[in-house]
């Protein structure tokens, strides 16, 4: 009999259990590990599937992110009073 | 005899005012906008950019194109300068220029939208950048 699925896959199920420990110390088992991982996963992604549904929608209007890093707001306000002497200083450019 | 005296007083006056108009009119002309830069900004054909330089609108002449590049590099000498006395970036402080060049610019004078189209300016407000002080 096969006890567990989950732990014992069939391809890895040739060996003992001391052969597949020793394998696992070797990294041989590494496939099986995964597999059991994998498998473990489903379990879990299933059960909150059986739970109820979860729905996640897309966002109406794309997604914008302010790339415009060069100008920063504390120093355009700190040079507002200066900017604007500049422009009254200098008709023959403004 | 009264319009004897009157006559060089109101020519004396006249002098005056003439003298007085000349010698305001001296210093504001030389540093004033040059009128091809004046003609071109009321026709449209220059614009103010967000980014603190002037734009040409559309296709203009080359006489127009290589006005609006020597304001420019003037311009760029003048961010520059402030820029480093005041420890802030050329563009930040080119920037802040732009937010009160397109405010103060008059009803029909061209500047940048926000879409980055060149825009008429109304009787109302321009369209300003959202980061302007």
């Amino acid at each position: 009999m096969i006890t567990c699925n989950l732990t014992t896959p069939p391809f890895a199920a040739k060996g003992t259990r001391t052969v597949r420990r020793a394998n696992l110390k070797q990294g041989k088992g590494v496939r099986s590990v995964m597999r059991a991982m994998a498998l473990a996963g489903l379990g879990l992604g299933v059960i909150p599937m059986l739970g109820g549904c979860v729905n996640v929608s897309a966002p109406d209007k794309p997604i914008v992110i302010e790339l415009n890093i060069n100008i920063r707001q504390e120093v355009i306000y700190r040079l507002a009073a200066d900017a604007a002497n500049t422009i009254e200083e200098n008709p023959e450019i403004f | 005899m009264r319009s004897l005296i009157e006559k060089p007083v109101a020519a004396a006056t006249l002098a005056l005012a003439m003298l007085a108009g000349l010698g305001m009119a001296a210093p504001a002309g030389a540093q004033a906008r040059g009128e091809a830069y004046a003609a071109a900004k009321a026709q449209g054909q220059v614009g103010e950019q967000r980014n603190g330089y002037l734009g040409v609108v559309g296709s203009q002449s080359a006489d127009v194109r290589s006005m609006v590049r020597d304001i420019n590099n003037k311009r760029r000498a003048i961010y520059t300068s402030k820029a480093a006395s005041l420890s802030s970036t050329i563009d930040e402080y080119a920037f802040t220029t732009a937010c009160r060049l397109i405010a103060e610019t008059s009803p029909g004078e061209k500047y940048e939208g926000l879409d980055g189209s060149w825009k008429t300016r109304g009787s109302g407000a321009p369209e300003r950048d959202p980061k302007c002080p």
